[in-house]
Order: C-alpha cells, then structure tokens, then sequence
C-alpha cells in the first residue's frame, strides 16, 4: 500500500547556494537539511510514491545499498513534524 | 572568499520594516519612542535593492513588518519581487486594512504566509488596548480570509499582566479559527513596552498558570495527534541566566527601519551607536565591515562578570538593549542574568509586578502624540 507524500501547504524545499545546502522554509522558519533528507526530500513531488522514491534513489546512489529503510525513517520522521502530508 | 565572510555567518532573516505608520496604538509597539519624528521611508525601488542586496548573501526568510505593512501601497509589488527572488515572505500584520481581495491579490503576487496579531481572545479587551473600536471584529474576519486562501496560518498574541489570564480562551479560539502556528509573546520590554513595563508584566502567579494551561492545551493536541503549534515566550524578567538574543549580535539578524537604517535587531535603535543606512553603502558592507555591525560580534568588548564566564559562548551576555535600558550601559551583562551586579533591577521589576494596580487606562498608548511628548520632555 505505497503512498504519496507530499509538502504541507506553507512548506518549501529549496537549494541555498549560500548554505551550501537544501533547506525546509515555513512560516518564519527554517530548516537546514543533511545530504540523505535533503536528497529525499528533493523526490517528494506529490505525484510518486514512497515506494518509488526509494527506487529512484537507489538507482542514484547505487553504492549506498538498499535505502529502504532510511527512506522510511525520514518519511515518518518529517510526517511526524507535520512537514508532509500522504494522499 | 575573505576571513570575515568566514568567521561572520549569513544574515539569513531579513526584517523589512516598510512604515511606521499604524492605526493601531498598542501600548507595547516595539517601534522607537520617537517614530513620529522619523516619517521618511524608502522608495519602492530601494526597497526592491535591499531585497536583492539581502537575497544574493543569503537571507532566505523575509519578513514585512512595521508598524502596519499594509499602508504602503506598493506592497503586492514588493511581495511579487522578493518571491522571485526565492525569499520566504512572510507579511506580519494587525489585519486593519486588509480585505479578502488583497490576501487573494498577495497570494496571486506570491506571499508565502500572513500573521495576524490580537491584542486579546474578546473584542472589549481586543479594542481596547489596540485603541480601535472595530479592530478584533475585523481581525477575526481576516484570520477566516487568510484560511480560506489556503495560506498557512500564524497567529500572534502579545501577552501581558491584563490579557494572560484568557490562555484558556486564546487558545480556544486558534484552534477554532485552524491557527497552524499559535505565538504567545509575552511583552518584551523595549519601546514603548520599556515606558509601561509595570503596567504590563505579569506576575510569577499569573506567568505559572498561564504555562501550565499551555503545557496541558499541547499534551491534548499531540494526543489528538493535532497539528497546531503552540510557542510560548515567557519574559526573560523570571530568569535567571539571559537569553541568548537574536542568537548573537550580527549573527543571523539584519532589520532594516523605514527609512534604510540598518540594524542587529529591531529595538537596537535605542542605542548609542551609530548604525549605517543602506541608502549610503551596500549591505554587504553593512553586514560585514560597519562599526555598528561589529560593535558586539565575537567578545573581546565584553567586561566582568561575563568576559570570565563558561556560558558566555551560549548566551553573549545577554540582550545590550536590556542592558543599556537598565544599567546605561549596553556593555554590560543583560541584568536577567543573576551574576550580574544589577540583577536587583530585575529582582524590583517582578516585586513590582506582585503588586501592580494600573488599569489599562493607565498604560501610554503608542500614537503621535505620545512620541512627540515622550521624545520632547
């Protein structure tokens, strides 16, 4: 049962040159991402799945090996922030 | 890239105060005393250059503040221009003189979010303190408008000894309303909120109870899994270490007044230092070689007792505004802090506080008038 994240309306994903880094804006907030969020996060479209995800990125980053779970854990992580929201 | 672009971080908030100008009259206005004598403001144009300026160093979050954003009729122009820049904006308002065809025309131009601010959680004590007899009705219908727009949806309370006792009810009413985010600020005390302080802190009874029905409103939102957001800023007056404000002086902060002043912080204005305006060099000089913006970075200006304290890489000493408002010093350490020698200045201001009597009627309302008595003795 793959389903479909996508960003909280008020959410925006964006590179930074300055950082050097993706970063979350939200009202009068920011997130900085690591590399792995900031890759994940790059993905989540509101069109593919989870499931789709983790397969994109392990056709790009085949010398990480399987990113299941990572990807898993940084989904629920940023749903439990209230970041993103599942259709 | 150069030493200090190192050693200096990104002004990554930029806080575009676009006017003095209000018609509200809140008796805690964070602007300056004398704002009624301090009438230019920046041209559309300049402004525009500022955000440029702003963005290419870095600031990713925008925020339109003033007095009362929304008088500057060139508004959804400067909203259009800082989105394609790729800032955050963010429009911080009272809702007085906004219509449900402007948060429309703004979203359309591309603003990210819109506060709306309340004095209180009823229209009497509501209108009262903003000195608008139409002003909660109104805020309540704009606070519906921007939800119906799909915005997410700030809402900000500025909390004193008259209105702390509503938490109950203020809270009540951001949930019904579909706040996402829900600011409590308790006054802090520059501007105008300095020259009423006794009027307006609450005291250690009254701060206690109110956090108490915060921390129970977020543990039954988080067991209904509820999204709202609460923040809580107590006074930094109840404690006993200083905050760590604006996250260091020059460290992420840049407030740019009206009239192209250039500033750490939005109350920094009230020192004696003279800071650069931005119709006179860029802001990247201004950030990173003007004396005002360095005055307090790093601490070698520090004196005792935090030149030889551990946690003066946690806190900086302090806020220097509270420490020139309460010492006459702004090298000082922040009076908050209990090492401080002047920390019985705090310790009289919550004595003071346990036995306040003034009425709202007592409080100096922020108009025109006031700042020209107030600034003229």
């Amino acid at each position: 049962m793959a389903q479909v994240p996508r960003l909280r309306r008020g959410f925006r994903f964006q590179w930074e040159p300055a950082q050097q880094s993706h970063v979350l804006l939200y009202p009068e907030g920011m997130v900085k991402l690591n590399g792995s969020a900031g890759a994940i996060l790059a993905e989540v479209n509101g069109s593919r799945t989870s499931t789709e995800i983790v397969e994109l990125l392990e056709r790009a980053f085949p010398e990480a090996g399987p990113l299941s779970a990572d990807v898993e854990d940084f989904l629920a992580e940023a749903t439990r922030q209230h970041w993103i929201e599942w259709l | 890239m150069s030493g200090e672009h190192e050693t200096v971080g990104h002004p990554l908030w930029l806080l575009a105060e676009l006017t003095y100008r209000c018609p509200l009259q809140c008796p805690y206005c964070s602007n300056p005393l004398d704002y009624a004598d301090q009438a230019h403001e920046l041209s559309t144009r300049q402004w525009l250059e500022v955000l440029k300026q702003g963005r290419a160093m870095g600031a990713a979050q925008l925020g339109f503040s003033g007095g009362e954003p929304l008088v500057r009729q060139d508004l959804p122009e400067l909203i259009a221009g800082a989105r394609g820049m790729g800032y955050y904006t963010n429009l911080i308002t009272s809702g007085l003189g906004l219509t449900e065809a402007k948060v429309q025309d703004f979203a359309e131009a591309g603003l990210d979010h819109i506060q709306v601010s309340f004095q209180a959680s009823d229209p009497e004590l509501n209108n009262a303190l903003a000195g608008s007899r139409k002003a909660f009705d109104q805020k309540l219908a704009m606070a519906r408008a921007v939800k119906a727009a799909g915005y997410p949806m700030v809402l900000n309370f500025v909390i004193h000894r008259h209105n702390i006792h509503q938490m109950p009810d203020i809270l009540a009413l951001c949930e019904k309303l579909g706040a996402d985010y829900v600011e409590l600020a308790t006054c802090q005390y520059y501007g105008w909120a300095f020259a009423n302080r006794e009027g307006l802190m609450p005291s250690r009874d009254q701060l206690v109870t109110a956090e108490a029905t915060v921390n129970r409103y977020r543990t039954d939102l988080l067991g209904r899994d509820h999204p709202m957001k609460v923040i809580f800023v107590t006074p930094d007056y109840y404690e006993e270490r200083p905050k760590a404000c604006m996250n260091g002086w020059g460290s992420l902060f840049l407030t740019v007044a009206p009239d192209g002043t250039a500033l750490p912080c939005h109350s920094a204005r009230l020192l004696p230092i003279e800071f650069p305006n931005v119709t006179e060099q860029s802001l990247e000089d201004i950030w990173y070689r003007s004396p005002g913006f360095n005055h307090y970075r790093g601490d070698l200006w520090m004196p005792e007792p935090c030149r030889s304290c551990d946690e003066k890489g946690k806190d900086f000493g302090g806020c220097r505004c509270q420490a020139y408002l309460l010492t006459g010093n702004a090298d000082n350490a922040d009076p908050v802090c209990g090492k401080s020698p002047h920390h019985d200045r705090i310790l009289a201001a919550r004595t003071a506080a346990d036995h306040a009597t003034a009425g709202l009627e007592d409080l100096i309302y922020r108009n025109a008038r006031n700042s020209r008595v107030i600034c003229r003795g």
